[in-house]
């Protein structure tokens, strides 16, 4: 039988867009280096008394104070474990990876939800996204952006887009029928139906990606830390090459906060909006 | 010039509804061009003109195309061919910025389900209209809330939608759409969702409102009480066709088709119409531990000879008779305990008129409608049940001729 030489074919892409494509991942992995980089700098800066207090306020306002109690706690077992500046460095890479998959998710969304077009050639790109292999595309990424924060930002904002625009689009096709003909009889213009009746209505559900995003996003931090992203990931993935089996807990219970103290506030903020919807 | 003039319409769904339409012109038949082709006719020829202030009633059963009648006029959804014309200017064919002016200023809807924003409250949604015209918010909120008291909802422009009942949702409906001060109003079943009183209230309502106000209202309506109640002129829907159009007397006594017959012949009035349909809102009730004095006082406001008594949750307890108060009165009692008469004649809602009649021949006071619980929900006076005898009488001789 005749073999179809996806091999080769990819191969020759990925060799392709290295030689041919340089200054345009050169430009991109400036972008994004310099803007995780300000922000670590940033989250380091801060005083960590600062820091604590501004996310216990956080959670207080959009949990209750069960989440701050836990905040506090949680910071506290963090800076005791002595792994505050690697927790930063967690936070950074993934709160630039949830900022740059909502950059591209929301908008994208929005397009599948106008178009059906649209949402048929996205479907199976983010079908793609999400199943393939992680450590397939690991690879290329490192070969175009080389080691470090880079392409362990552009491998995690691949794997934690998809459900934001997903979930962008699920959220305005679901604004009921009649809703959308009256705003249309007003004479309202595509625009303003999009912001004053899609958006606001799809709003628990685009906060719903946004939750999801973020914990995809955590989920990648070890794997990213195999190709020198450090951080919380380092610290578990050095604990696991050396046997080390206590530091990698250390390290894994850091991801686990951040983790729970991130869903907690912005599922909250989902919910808050669903509530005044349907109630 | 009629205010709306709609010439040879057409709706046709399906991915190739050009075609269809060709295929239509060329004599295929409805079953055809569905069996064949897989293309539904909607709207098929449909012609009519309606004067400035006229109440426009298309009235059909479900699947008509009444419905998708009313929205070709504002082109919520487009026709397939024909023209439609408000104050003489074509509509169809309009660029979508002309298009936008002219629902914006010319004519707005009324929702069946209500549609109301439920991200938005009472006065939010009333003022939405104006809202996207880009006028200011104060000035908006100011009609909004002129509008809000015209339906009588002053007092909830804060809140949202969901925490209203149905009745007072399309209140609001109605209010969202008379605050960009249309010529005309688009009314797509407005009051099927709502109980029979409600429905009965609103239609008043809006009799009322438009004797202020003289707007042209197109309304649809599957209900023939409703629609002979409010149109002008009733057009009767049928597969997409208007099969008949006249005044509700020239429907009634001359209906054209065997079809428009049949939906008049169905209002056996006596057989069809039940207790719910005919009761009303007692004008007055009085609790049981009420003075007679405030007894009364309710019965010489409203001019009752008697006045029902009610318990917790509206509970009928029985009634008081003006001169058994008056005794009370004199007697000096604190309430109405003693007198309250407990043999009343008492019906169920789902009764049929027909069987109210022996009862409503012999009962000296209304007749009392409740619930299995004994709720109170309405009362029937006599000239109700009445009314729906005679206008059985006459329905069934109209029948007869065209027989």
């Amino acid at each position: 039988m005749y073999r179809i030489p996806i091999n080769e074919w990819a191969d020759f892409a990925v060799m392709f867009l290295r030689t041919n494509f340089r200054p345009f991942f050169r430009w991109i992995s400036g972008i994004i280096e310099s803007f995780v980089g300000n922000f670590e700098t940033l989250l380091i800066v801060i005083p960590i008394l600062l820091f604590l207090v501004l996310v216990v306020a956080l959670a207080w306002k959009f949990s209750g104070r069960g989440l701050a109690l836990f905040t506090i706690v949680g910071v506290s077992l963090m800076l005791s474990m002595g792994l505050w500046e690697q927790t930063m460095r967690t936070l950074a890479l993934i709160l630039t990876a949830t900022f740059i998959s909502l950059l591209i998710g929301i908008p994208l969304g929005i397009l599948a939800s106008r178009s059906d077009l649209a949402w048929k050639i996205l479907r199976p790109v983010l079908d793609l996204m999400q199943t393939m292999p992680i450590f397939v595309y690991l690879l290329p990424a490192v070969m175009f952006f080389g080691i470090g924060l880079v392409p362990a930002v552009i491998a995690t904002i691949v794997f934690a887009a998809p459900p934001a625009i997903r979930l962008t689009n699920l959220g305005i096709r679901q604004v009921p029928q009649e809703v959308m003909e009256a705003a249309s009889a007003f004479g309202s213009t595509p625009m303003q139906i999009l912001t004053k009746v899609q958006l606001p209505l799809a709003l628990p559900s685009i906060m719903a990606g946004v939750n999801q995003c973020i914990m995809l996003s955590l989920s990648m931090v070890v794997i990213s830390a195999m190709i020198g992203a450090g951080g919380l990931g380092g610290v578990v993935y050095r604990a696991i090459t050396r046997l080390e089996i206590g530091s990698g807990f250390e390290g894994g219970l850091g991801v686990v906060i951040i983790a729970i103290i991130l869903d907690r506030i912005t599922q909250s903020f989902g919910k808050e909006t669903a509530e005044r919807k349907q109630s | 010039m009629s205010k709306i003039e709609v010439r040879n319409l057409f709706k046709i769904f399906g991915p190739e509804s050009g075609k269809a339409m060709e295929k239509l012109k060329a004599g295929m038949t409805k079953d055809d061009l569905l069996q064949k082709f897989g293309h539904t006719v909607g709207i098929d020829d449909v012609s009519f003109e309606v004067e400035q202030g006229e109440i426009f009633v298309v009235m059909g059963l479900s699947g008509s195309g009444k419905s998708t009648l009313v929205r070709c006029l504002n082109r919520l959804i487009e026709p397939t061919a024909g023209e439609v014309f408000i104050d003489g200017e074509v509509v169809t064919g309009l660029s979508p910025d002309k298009l936008r002016a002219v629902r914006q200023k010319k004519m707005a809807m009324v929702f069946q389900r209500f549609a109301l924003f439920p991200h938005r409250t009472i006065l939010q949604n009333v003022a939405y209209g104006l809202e996207i015209q880009g006028v200011n918010k104060q000035t908006r909120e100011e009609k909004a809330m002129e509008m809000l008291s015209t339906v009588g909802l002053k007092d909830w422009g804060a809140v949202y939608p969901d925490q209203l009942s149905g009745g007072m949702q399309q209140r609001v409906g109605l209010a969202r759409a008379l605050a960009v001060d249309p010529d005309i109003l688009l009314m797509d079943e407005p009051f099927s969702a709502l109980d029979p009183l409600i429905r009965k209230e609103m239609q008043e309502e809006l009799m009322e409102l438009q004797s202020n106000m003289q707007k042209t209202i197109i309304f649809i309506t599957h209900d023939l009480d409703e629609a002979l109640k409010l149109g002008d002129r009733i057009a009767i829907m049928k597969d997409g066709q208007i099969v008949q159009l006249g005044t509700p007397e020239e429907i009634l006594t001359n209906p054209s088709t065997e079809y428009v017959a049949n939906f008049v012949t169905d209002v056996d009035r006596s057989r069809v119409l039940k207790a719910e349909n005919v009761m009303i809102r007692p004008r007055a009730l009085v609790k049981a531990s009420d003075g007679p004095r405030l007894a009364l006082r309710k019965m010489k406001e409203e001019e009752l000879s008697s006045i029902f008594v009610v318990g917790e949750g509206r509970t009928l307890r029985g009634i008081v008779f003006v001169d058994r108060a008056l005794e009370a009165v004199e007697k000096k009692e604190k309430d109405l305990k003693n007198i309250i008469d407990e043999d009343i004649p008492v019906t169920s809602p789902d009764v049929t008129l027909l069987d109210l009649i022996p009862m409503a021949v012999t009962a000296r006071v209304p007749i009392a409608v409740t619930d299995d619980k004994r709720k109170l929900l309405g009362i029937i006076v006599r000239v109700s049940v009445l009314a729906g005898l005679i206008a059985k009488g006459d329905e069934n001789n109209d029948v007869s001729y065209t027989d």
